[in-house]
């Protein structure tokens, strides 16, 4: 069985992070679609920090021996969920950025020949 | 800032009105090729004094030199922004060219142009800020999927809580704006599935919304953006953004000078 200090603390630790994700999303500083993962990740280990009976028989069902570690185990699964997830959301942005210099670039070249157009008439 | 806004506040209350009001259609389209045509060329017969711009929300398809084509103004977002973001540029261009009213209308042809009357209907009379065309005060007409249907209906009831109101229809993208509401959703428009979340945003900044029954038509061509896995992240996503709604200050929106 989970040692009840850990439970608390971790419990704690996941209360705290969901406030700050909700104050971060209030604040408009994360939008809702990178937030939902966050939310997750922090809900799925609150749940196990106080459910202690489904954290020890998730525990036994993988063969980890001391329960804590597989919410360490689970936590360091969802950050590298995160982590996915932020790689794919870069991909996508550094392809925009490429369209945006790419467009910005052909506007000033247009934008600069149909001034020497005027300029010539 | 433009001459239109100049007149209309020189004007004296009640005096000679500006002779018409300018009037907007805003055609968010992605990879509509076979309806923007047709939806551009009903918009033109049945109302003639609206000016038409079609945004074209990165489409990969040749929908917008069809628009082009046809001779209406076309914005071409360099990459797909998603309806919310589309629609935002369309009221970006409202409120910069100084339209009194815009009007929202899919380019896939499911909102009626010839509806567009009843749309404008509480606007000109001064009863509301924004109007939304609802499918279901009409009865009938409108079939989806399910999940789709216990999502409208869900939200109907969280939204007609949220603005203290009785609402038919949140998810609806056949909408008119006055001023008032072009000016705040230009600058602040939900991202991705924007309808839900509009209504809650105008409301809350102290504009009055009304719904009038419209008849809808099922699409004409392509589908529908939202599929089974979507309405999960939709629906996720959009009870997640209403719920820390409650949570913001919000300010009502600059008076008109």
């Amino acid at each position: 069985m989970t040692p009840l200090r850990i439970s608390i603390a971790a419990a704690i630790a996941a209360v705290i992070l969901l406030l700050v994700i909700l104050e971060l999303i209030r604040s408009r500083r994360l939008q809702e679609r990178y937030a939902l993962l966050w939310l997750l990740t922090g809900l799925v280990i609150f749940v196990l920090a106080i459910w202690r009976g489904l954290l020890g028989r998730l525990s036994d069902l993988v063969g980890i021996a001391y329960p804590p570690s597989a919410l360490f185990v689970l936590a360091a699964f969802f950050v590298l969920l995160v982590l996915l997830h932020y790689s794919t959301v870069i991909s996508k942005l550094s392809d925009q950025n490429r369209i945006l210099a790419q467009r910005l670039a052909l506007l000033e070249q247009q934008l600069e020949r149909s001034r020497e157009d005027s300029r010539d008439l | 800032m433009t001459p239109e806004q100049a007149t209309s506040s020189a004007a004296p209350r009640g005096a000679q009105r500006p002779p018409r009001l300018r009037e907007l259609a805003i055609v968010p389209a992605h990879n509509e090729e076979g309806s923007v045509a047709s939806v551009v060329r009903e918009l033109r017969a049945e109302e003639p004094g609206f000016e038409i711009v079609v945004i074209d929300d990165g489409s990969t398809d040749r929908t917008a030199a069809i628009a082009e084509a046809e001779g209406v103004e076309v914005i071409r977002l360099p990459f797909n922004l998603g309806i919310g973001g589309a629609v935002q540029t369309g009221y970006q261009y409202a409120r910069d060219n100084g339209f009194d009213v815009a009007v929202q209308v899919d380019g896939d042809g499911q909102h009626d142009p010839r509806e567009i009357g009843r749309l404008l209907e509480p606007l000109l009379e001064g009863r509301a800020d924004m109007v939304v065309g609802t499918r279901f005060a009409t009865g009938g007409g409108y079939r989806g999927t399910r999940l789709r249907r216990v999502g409208i209906h869900l939200f109907a009831a969280i939204v007609s809580l949220l603005v203290r109101a009785r609402v038919t229809d949140t998810t609806s993208g056949f909408r008119a704006a006055n001023r008032k509401t072009i000016s705040l959703f230009a600058i602040d428009y939900p991202h991705d599935y924007p309808e839900v979340e509009a209504t809650v945003l105008a409301v809350r900044h102290g504009l009055r919304m009304v719904e009038v029954p419209v008849q809808m038509r099922v699409r004409e061509t392509g589908s529908s953006s939202i599929t089974a896995l979507r309405s999960v992240y939709y629906m996720v996503k959009v009870l997640l953004a209403l719920f820390i709604g409650l949570f913001r200050r919000y300010s009502t929106p600059l008076e008109e000078p």
